[in-house]
């Protein structure tokens, strides 16, 4: 069977569970909206101060939603051992590692989705004009986010201190596509929106880069 | 390749198997052929080493040392793998799926053609077709253990790898298995199973092997050495 069909129906499998438990899009959700609103009381910002911060501030409620996401992917796996099961089951064990990758970023790309028009009004920043541009950055980070996270998910998921050791790989990994992104986040919540199209590049360089190392060394991931 | 269709019997050859975790020696130089169609049950105390066998057998742990051949009974293709069922000591289903939505998700996988037939079957033969639409989470764990076996015989494999199978089943369960693994036995499908004393599931035995620290200290196919390795593990 091909890997993508193998990716598909394993991606299916994950939609089902989730929608079933909500385990993961229940707590990001909330955490995520958690964080706009207290900093938005907080700070009350002034629309030129959401221009200022708010890309770094969406990103950085990006970057913890996705941790606490990240975390339960292959633990969930280990509770009956069904990563066995699968790993017996599929032809290409990548499609593993695919399928778990495709739902973080789809559940990351709703999460987001959910914040993004709470940012709008309780900041005071029209994101409606650069809607297109803005998801496209929110899609390449967050696949970014998705590739390193779930192939150190995969890893840490073993090991015994896992709670540590995720955030410990994951956060040193992340810092030049979380960057790149803000920045070009930054851009285009200006008054004159602008698009970084360097920082693009850099994030979808990024992307392809591990998703190529996870293609070439994800079997070895999923070993005892 | 696998191929479902693929009518070949196959055997399986551990070849001075090691297996260490650290300093801990789990498995220590063990050689043992199982031929095809052949049942061997694996004895042994708790830490004996069967479980880690077994996982090196169904490919899901590499050995420090040593190896794993299959063998075919026809000839030809160098890259042939048997077809594989393997049920462990963990149920290897999902809770929060149906018992027919966790056989059809690996049949599919497994590139079964016709899933939802295969897998109505398998309900049926294993007692779960009144509760197919269940969450597994709802299941007692002789239940689980029945969508358990069914998934390992979804690909009808020609080497099944059970690592104490009866866990949670009941007598009738017990008789069924029993009765179910002898067919498969003598259609041509290799055993190698994991026991604790003997049971309804020990009586299918061909052979019988124990294990100690790691190593195989006893090895009978007569009836009274079998029994005397079975009893000696379930004391």
């Amino acid at each position: 069977m091909s890997l993508l069909s193998n990716t598909g129906v394993l991606l299916g499998k994950e939609l089902r569970t989730e929608f079933r438990s909500r385990e993961l899009l229940t707590t990001t959700v909330i955490f995520i909206l958690m964080v706009v609103v207290l900093f938005s009381f907080t700070f009350d910002p002034t629309s030129a101060d959401s221009r200022r911060f708010g890309a770094g501030l969406l990103w950085l409620a990006f970057l913890f939603a996705a941790s606490l996401m990240l975390q339960p992917c292959f633990l969930r796996e280990q509770t009956n051992d069904t990563l066995s099961a699968l790993r017996l089951a599929v032809s290409d064990p990548f499609a593993i590692l695919l399928a778990k990758l495709a739902a973080n970023t789809l559940f990351l790309l709703v999460t987001e989705l959910l914040m993004l028009p709470v940012f709008s009004v309780l900041y005071n920043v029209p994101v409606l004009p650069v809607l297109g541009r803005l998801l496209l950055v929110f899609f390449l980070g967050s696949l970014g986010v998705s590739i390193a996270g779930t192939a150190l998910s995969a890893i840490s998921a073993q090991a015994r201190m896992r709670e540590l050791l995720l955030p410990l790989l994951l956060l040193p990994l992340l810092t030049p596509v979380l960057v790149a992104s803000t920045q070009v986040t930054a851009g285009l919540l200006d008054v004159a929106p602008f698009m970084q199209w360097k920082g693009i590049g850099f994030v979808a360089t990024f992307d392809v880069v591990f998703l190529t190392a996870l293609w070439l060394f994800g079997e070895y991931l999923l070993e005892e | 390749m696998k191929n479902a269709a693929d009518p070949a019997t196959a055997g399986i050859r551990f070849e001075h198997i090691e297996k260490r975790y650290g300093g801990l020696f789990a498995l220590r130089r063990v050689s043992l052929e199982v031929g095809a169609g052949e049942c061997l049950a694996l004895a042994g105390r708790n830490g004996s080493g069967k479980t880690t066998l077994l996982r090196i057998a169904a490919q899901l742990a590499r050995p420090s040392a040593g190896s794993v051949k299959f063998s075919s009974s026809v000839a030809g293709d160098p890259s042939w793998k048997p077809r594989l069922g393997y049920v462990a000591h963990a149920t290897m289903v999902y809770d929060e799926l149906t018992a027919e939505e966790n056989l059809v998700l690996f049949a599919r996988l497994e590139g079964i053609a016709n899933a939802r037939e295969i897998v109505t079957a398998l309900l049926r033969e294993v007692g779960l077709m009144e509760r197919r639409s269940s969450l597994v989470r709802t299941f007692s764990r002789g239940m689980r253990q029945r969508v358990a076996i069914a998934r390992a015989l979804l690909e009808r494999p020609q080497i099944l790898l059970l690592d104490e199978p009866g866990t949670g089943l009941d007598p009738e369960g017990l008789a069924w298995l029993a009765g179910h693994l002898q067919s498969l036995r003598e259609a041509g499908c290799t055993i190698l199973m994991s026991l604790h004393g003997e049971s309804a599931i020990s009586e299918v035995a061909t052979r019988a092997v124990r294990l100690d620290a790691g190593a195989v200290v006893a090895d009978a196919s007569d009836g009274a050495g079998m029994r005397s390795i079975l009893t000696f593990a379930g004391a």
